[in-house]
């Protein structure tokens, strides 16, 4: 088939054969451009434009009063936090558990599937399940009880830190095995010969992986970091199910002004500072992921 | 404190579930539509009775007052406004017919997303609306743009085993704001440390009704002249003690009939539509009383229920004959008893009513009729700010009694919010507050019991 192709070419049906082999590219990518385009392209554009403008004329009003919310900075502060904490944990869980799986224990392939569950959980159930676990009569509490230890409100407004430790381990119990599925994936692109080789140079298993396995994994942990940011900056329906307003995120107050102050601008203005975050980011992690210039070249 | 999450979580989840509701609620539409061939049929989207329960009792009501169909779909205020907003602007209204609390139907209006009502509120003419309930009906325009529905008010669920801590000389049925606090700190005190009072503070809860209708009214007279006033901050240093003798889960509490039927609460205030299952398994165990009385009266708030026409919904007259319907007296008791939501239409209430129902019919009287009573109204005229206005007082909540900022500055700053959101839509001042002739309603203009004799 291809030799056929290339044949045809050379056998000269000419320019035209070129200009197709040159297009063909562009026209396969053409459908899902134009799908992007409408379906992504047309709300954010529409969307920017209810952000900053107001009656047809531009202006900042909208993100003045998403400013003076007083609930913006502490929104800000915990999505950045939410971040911070959870993206670390849930890669440090994920490589681990890759590793384990690579080990080939016995019922691997089992493990492996209970460790994907949670991804198939939505995750406002998630939330719901985890709202049992931490709520004062929930399972966590009656557990403790047993043991003599006095019942504590994790989700009450007066303790932020155990809210957001709920919000935490919620999220990393719901959302790790994204990364983990990424992340096996990319294991099983690796060549064991590499890690082999360092093993029999007597690599030890932190310099195997600090200099052979991460290195190796860096193209799939790049896109599991940029599709978990993203994913932790909309943490909503997980944090709504456990604290309701009593932990704002940047997502949550667009949704609140958007659905129950039906202020879409101010919604929208939300919406856009995400959406300004998640691109910090991304283009963060490419330039901080970018292949070294050694690197280049490997591989087609 | 302990005995908190339980209703906390019930509540919540309640929320969630609506929210789901709004994915299941287009197919719903849709296939209504299908079906609805025959003339008379009413597809009527509520955002009262979303309860499944009410909404079950509801549907009988209307099956025995209405001869058509009705396929009555209840949602939240979030659903309604963008459904509404998306059919009009597509030009292909499906709803027939919308109900909603006044601040519900008033952002629709101020938008010109309702058909004027006049001919309809003409024929309606001799049902008895009270002239505060019509003029809310022109939601700040010249017509009527929605329909009185029903009506309904706050009370306080007193569960009897409560009244022995009541301080002595009280009268429960006319207690001041101060004996309500000293009854608080009673009760917790007779409950080893632990609060027995409730409010409902959660994200779906009517805390600033309880602000705006209550508390500013009584120890200031008003709702937005006296907002920042000396009496304003005695008023919020007031509500930082009582908060302290409320149990702490008060911060998720939506519907206090929940926290009050599982013994959570003993002593809640809530809308009477929120409190009536309280009582329902055992009447007699239960008190209802009016809200209490602060330095300036009783204050308390009436809010209104309304249904409304899309523009450009199709078969009118269908739309028209059910709001007859609704307002014929037989179908409003139906909804009283039933429902819990009271007549806005001439109408007897009689003995004959289930007993939780007379438990707040009484109290609802003796608020109305009560000397220093003063009635105020949710925000009026404030169209698509209304919402917004809500959460004003909500923040103020939350940063002066929850986070324990101070009063003085964080009423300073929400006074600028709220002025804001006023000047926006013009919006003239509304009751309590002494009428602003015409300008906009000026926040801090001097409270009646300042100003006036």
């Amino acid at each position: 088939m291809t030799t056929a192709a290339v044949f045809d070419v050379e056998a000269g049906t000419g320019r035209r054969a070129r200009w197709g082999r040159l297009a063909a590219p562009y026209l396969l990518v053409l459908p899902s451009a134009l799908f992007v385009t409408l379906v992504f392209g047309w709300p954010i554009v529409s969307g920017l434009g209810d952000a900053f403008t107001d009656g047809g004329a531009l202006t900042l009003t909208h993100w003045r009063r998403m400013v003076a919310d007083q609930q913006f900075w502490p929104a800000v502060r915990n999505t950045l936090l939410l971040i911070a904490v959870i993206i670390p944990l849930q890669f440090a869980f994920a490589v681990g558990m890759a590793l384990l799986l690579q080990a080939r224990p016995r019922l691997s392939g089992l493990y492996f599937y209970i460790w994907v569950v949670p991804l198939a959980v939505s995750d406002l159930a998630a939330g719901l399940v985890w709202l049992s676990i931490f709520a004062d009569r929930g399972y966590l509490n009656s557990f403790l009880d047993w043991f003599g230890v006095d019942l504590v409100e994790w989700l009450s407004y007066q303790n932020t830190n155990t809210m957001f430790l709920a919000v935490v381990v919620a999220e990393i119990w719901r959302a790790t095995s994204l990364v983990l599925v990424i992340v096996v994936a990319g294991m099983q692109l690796v060549p064991r010969d590499y890690d082999e080789a360092a093993q029999v140079f007597g690599a030890s298993f932190w310099q195997r992986m600090r200099h052979v396995v991460l290195p190796q994994l860096k193209p799939s942990l790049q896109v599991a970091l940029i599709l978990r940011t993203i994913l932790a900056l909309q943490t909503f329906a997980v944090a709504q199910a456990l604290t309701g307003e009593n932990f704002p995120l940047l997502v949550g107050k667009s949704y609140q002004w958007t659905v129950r102050l039906y202020d879409q601008p101010v919604g929208s203005a939300f919406a856009t500072l995400l959406l300004a975050i998640a691109t910090a980011f991304s283009i963060a992690y490419l330039w901080l992921l970018r292949p070294a210039r050694g690197e280049r070249g490997g591989g087609r | 404190m302990g005995h908190a999450a339980r209703s906390g979580r019930l509540s919540r989840r309640e929320a969630l579930r609506l929210g789901a509701a709004a994915g299941i609620s287009i197919p719903v539409l849709r296939h209504s539509r299908a079906g609805a061939s025959a003339s008379g049929d009413v597809t009527f989207f509520s955002t009262q009775f979303n309860n499944v329960d009410e909404a079950e009792r509801f549907r009988d009501i209307l099956g025995r007052a209405y001869d058509g169909n009705v396929e009555f779909i209840p949602g939240d205020a979030g659903q309604l406004a963008t459904q509404i907003r998306a059919q009009v602007e597509a030009d292909r209204v499906e709803i027939n017919l919308i109900g909603g609390l006044h601040g519900d139907l008033a952002p629709l209006a101020a938008d010109g997303l309702l058909e004027d009502l006049s001919g309809v509120m003409e024929s309606l003419g001799d049902r008895g609306y009270a002239d505060g309930f019509l003029e809310l009906a022109m939601a700040g325009g010249d017509v009527p743009v929605y329909i009185p529905w029903m009506q309904a008010t706050y009370v306080l669920a007193i569960h009897n085993d409560a009244l022995e801590t009541l301080p002595s000389g009280a009268d429960v049925n006319a207690l001041t704001y101060d004996q309500f606090l000293e009854w608080s700190a009673a009760a917790r005190e007779a409950n080893d440390g632990r609060a027995v009072f409730g409010l409902p503070a959660g994200p779906d809860g009517l805390i600033h009704r309880f602000i705006q209708g209550y508390l500013y009214p009584s120890f200031t007279g008003g709702q937005i002249s006296g907002f920042s006033s000396p009496e304003a901050v005695t008023m919020w240093e007031y509500f930082r003690s009582l908060w302290e003798n409320c149990v702490a889960a008060s911060a998720n509490y939506s519907f206090m009939q929940e926290p009050l039927a599982a013994g959570e609460v003993l002593v809640g205030w809530d809308h009477v539509a929120r409190l009536i299952e309280a009582p329902r398994d055992d009447p007699d165990a239960w008190t209802f009383a009016p809200a209490p009385s602060g330095p300036a009266g009783l204050g308390f708030m009436a809010i209104l229920a309304g249904v409304a026409i899309p523009r450009g919904a199709p078969d009118q007259e269908a739309a028209t004959a059910l709001i007859t319907a609704l307002s014929e007296p037989a179908t409003q008791l139906a909804v009283l008893s039933q429902n819990a939501f009271f007549p806005v239409v001439e109408a007897e209430i009689t003995d004959d009513l289930p007993p939780e129902i007379q438990l707040e019919a009484t109290a609802v009287a003796a608020t109305q009729s009560a000397d220093n009573a003063i009635a105020a109204l949710p925000p009026v005229g404030l169209g698509a700010n209304d919402a917004q206005m809500s959460q004003a007082f909500r923040d103020a909540f939350t940063a002066i009694v929850l986070d324990g900022n101070d009063i003085a500055e964080v009423l300073a700053r929400q006074a600028e919010v709220i002025q804001g959101l006023l000047d926006e839509v013009e919006a003239p001042c509304w009751a309590p507050d002494p009428p602003s002739d015409g300008g906009v309603c000026r926040v801090d203009a001097g409270a009646p019991t300042t100003t006036q004799p």
